[in-house]
């Protein structure tokens, strides 16, 4: 009884092998290899340099705080900050209010539809660099397109100063960004439109819902799941953005649109100051796990996706 | 190509007899005082470079390289970089202690990683002593606590290039040759309707170039020799005002210009007076439509302030040799069969005023008489002073250049962002942030 009850060490690891939690286990362990590789480590390593005061050549030691403490009083962090929060705050609501827009327009029924959601895909598509060198030249302080024509129909006398004056400067950017960000939301919010199904809509027109009522009620309700979803996406795009950044400002005029993204890698690479640079990037974390768990909860809540409150 | 050759050989016989006979131990017997440096055994070498700016000057260091490797057999690969990608990649390389042998970098990059880096002193005072001394600002990279870390290769010069028919208009026969006649001739090509332009954006090498000099013909510095920040002084005040009188005569949007901006805007005419490298010449006489601008264009150097002397930043390259390379004497024989006098005549003539001679001997190359255009540029190395001037060079000094800590103080102040006071003493702060102990 008891010698049947207790099997051989080799057939218990057997058994354990086959059974299903270990199967899971192995299936996956090259996703967790991956991730503590090419996650997990570098973020971690990340974090500790932002503890160090690690110069490029130098891997540096540990120091404490004392790299936040210096960004705590640095008005030039400040001043970042200030600019990624407002940069993402306004590009994400006008993304999202443009590309609803355009998604709806594109799930009536147009001529040609195809062809159109194929048009609309393009800023999406081009690399960021080379849309980010087209707005330079558009926003150039001599050879602006936009000043030209204005001079031309004798609007303005001389060129707009875009990426001269902070203000400009900040509009600029944001334009650039969102010409190019609306695409992604627009194709994401159209493919969710699309699994709507009609005889909602239908219902709710024979209930005498007008147009407007019908969207407020059914459409958007129904569409609040891949709006969290695709704006945790665009807003986490837009808070690290570098690229358009970087090639049509370097964050100037006087760090009028340096964003967290930009100042961490000046620091870091070009100044080499490691650490510092890191610190940088680690203090975008904060922002980004908001932005998470708003989603990550908003998703888990029926009664928000229905369009309820809590 | 039987004369280039025995002249070859008999202007580097040491080298050669380390190379080809080396096996017949006679190497001290032809190497009199010249360093010689035997390359090891099937030995091959990588060299990071920055992308060329002019094709000619590649190709001379190219045909240089094949030189070296035909005398030696040792192969070099050159892999290059956009400039603003060296330092990086280089410090990374000294960092991980692999990837090139060698790196051409900027500025004070050999003084992030000194202990990574070969001792060339041997060399370096080698080639001092024979080719009339170094330029005390570009040995000033190189060296550390007396030693060559690296050996200066180049000063790439910034100078004034102006339309000569543009300023007779305004009324000036003469380039004005002090700070306060400049100010007169930007005035009065502004009220011409051609006025001039200098970057106050986040150019890295114009926008460097433009506020140091601005900072240094006043007299102020960022530093002392003992390392501590002095920017807080009247010479700076004195330097940031005259920078905002400057700014009004300039075209509008220069706060937004990178490095690109000025030439465009030169050769689109809309601005009669910048500064620049040689390369906006040679991007004017290619083309015909700039024909015009190409007669027209004349250089001169930046005005001298009341410090009394002509002092400017310029752009410094130097070669330096990595401690992890497994073959640093054949790095070694390489760099110097780069500085031998026909090697190095020929690159910078190659580099058709684009590079400076590190050398006082090479400054009677005859491309700087070639055409009245490069004499701007031929007193670069002269006149350079290094980043950080005048305390130690090393992190604080590249942290404090990379973060535009006084681009940004000259920017604030002529745009009207902040009163000069308040912009110096910001600059300060970050200037005191990199330099604290």
């Amino acid at each position: 009884m008891s010698s049947q009850s207790i099997p051989p060490p080799k057939a218990r690891m057997t058994d354990w092998l086959q059974s299903r939690n270990a199967t899971g286990l192995l299936f996956m362990l090259p996703a967790a290899a991956f991730l503590i590789c090419f996650l997990t480590y570098p973020l971690g390593l990340g974090v500790w340099l932002g503890f160090t005061d690690a110069k490029i050549g130098r891997s540096g030691v540990f120091i404490g705080l004392e790299n936040y403490w210096y960004l705590w009083h640095d008005p030039v962090f400040w001043t970042s900050v200030f600019n990624t929060v407002f940069y993402t705050l306004i590009a994400s609501v006008l993304k999202f209010a443009l590309g609803l827009w355009l998604a709806l327009i594109l799930n009536e029924h147009l001529p040609f539809k195809s062809f159109f959601r194929a048009i609309v895909l393009l800023p999406w598509v081009v690399p960021t660099v080379l849309s980010a060198l087209a707005f330079w030249w558009i926003f150039d302080a001599q050879f602006s397109i936009i000043s030209w024509s204005l001079m031309q129909l004798g609007w303005i006398d001389a060129p707009i100063n875009f990426l001269g004056d902070p203000t400009n400067a900040r509009i600029s950017v944001i334009a650039a960004n969102v010409w190019r960000g609306i695409p992604f939301i627009a194709i994401s919010l159209l493919a969710g439109l699309q699994t709507i199904s009609p005889s909602l809509q239908e219902a709710a027109s024979l209930d005498g819902a007008t147009s407007w009522q019908r969207f407020r009620l059914v459409t958007l309700p129904m569409l609040t799941p891949i709006i969290a979803v695709v704006m945790t996406f665009s807003v986490l795009f837009t808070f690290t953005d570098f690229q358009l950044i970087y090639v049509l400002t370097k964050g100037g005029p006087v760090n009028a649109t340096h964003l967290m993204a930009t100042l961490s890698f000046q620091r870091g690479i070009p100044g080499g100051q490691l650490g510092e640079g890191a610190a940088i990037a680690v203090a975008m974390i904060p922002f980004l796990l908001a932005a998470i768990l708003f989603s990550f909860f908003g998703l888990q809540r029926r009664k928000w996706q229905q369009g309820g409150q809590d | 190509m039987t004369l280039n050759r025995r002249h070859f050989l008999a202007s580097s016989a040491g080298l050669v007899a380390a190379a080809g006979f080396g096996g017949l131990g006679t190497n001290r017997a032809f190497a009199q005082n010249a360093p010689v440096y035997k390359p090891e055994e099937g030995a091959s070498l990588r060299l990071l470079r920055w992308v060329p700016f002019v094709a000619g000057e590649e190709a001379a260091w190219l045909e240089n390289t094949r030189k070296f490797t035909e005398a030696t057999g040792v192969q070099v690969r050159i892999d290059k970089e956009s400039w603003e990608d060296v330092r990086p990649k280089a410090a990374v390389a000294a960092n991980i202690g692999s990837g090139p042998d060698m790196v051409m970098s900027w500025f004070d990059d050999p003084q992030q990683y000194p202990d990574k880096l070969v001792d060339l002193t041997e060399l370096g005072e080698y080639l001092g002593s024979a080719h009339g001394g170094w330029y005390p600002g570009l040995e000033g990279y190189a060296k550390r606590d007396g030693k060559f870390i690296a050996l200066p290769l180049c000063a790439i010069g910034n100078a004034i290039v102006y339309r000569d028919s543009h300023m007779k208009a305004a009324g000036f026969n003469e380039f004005p040759k002090d700070t306060a006649g400049f100010l007169e001739l930007c005035k009065a090509l502004q009220a011409k309707g051609t006025p001039a332009g200098f970057p106050h954006g986040k150019a890295v090498g114009d926008g460097n170039n433009y506020a140091h000099w601005l900072l240094w013909s006043h007299g102020g510095k960022m530093i002392d020799e003992g390392g501590n920040v002095v920017l807080n002084s009247p010479e700076t005040l004195a330097a940031v005002r005259y920078a905002q009188e400057l700014y009004k005569t300039f075209i509008p949007g220069t706060e937004s210009w990178q490095d690109v901006n000025n030439n465009r805007a030169f050769l689109a005419g809309q601005v009669s007076l910048t500064a620049n490298g040689v390369s906006v010449y040679y991007a004017a006489i290619k083309d015909p439509a700039m024909k015009e601008i190409a007669e027209d264009m004349r250089s001169v150097n930046l005005p001298i302030g009341p410090v009394g002397e002509s002092v400017e930043l310029h752009q410094a390259s130097t070669l330096s040799i990595f401690k992890h390379t497994k073959y640093p004497e054949a790095a070694k024989a390489y760099l110097q069969f780069m500085y031998q006098a026909d090697n190095m005549n020929d690159w910078i003539e190659g580099a058709s005023a684009y590079c400076c001679q590190p050398l006082k001997a090479f400054a009677s190359n005859p491309v700087w008489t070639s055409n009245p255009i490069h004499e701007a540029y031929a007193k670069a190395s002269a006149s350079l002073r290094p980043n950080g001037y005048a305390g130690p060079l090393g992190t604080a000094s590249a942290a404090t250049m990379a973060d535009y800590v006084l681009v940004d103080m000259f920017a604030t102040a002529v745009t009207g962002q902040m009163s000069p006071e308040d912009a110096i003493a910001q600059a300060e702060r970050r200037a005191l942030r990199y330099y604290r102990v």
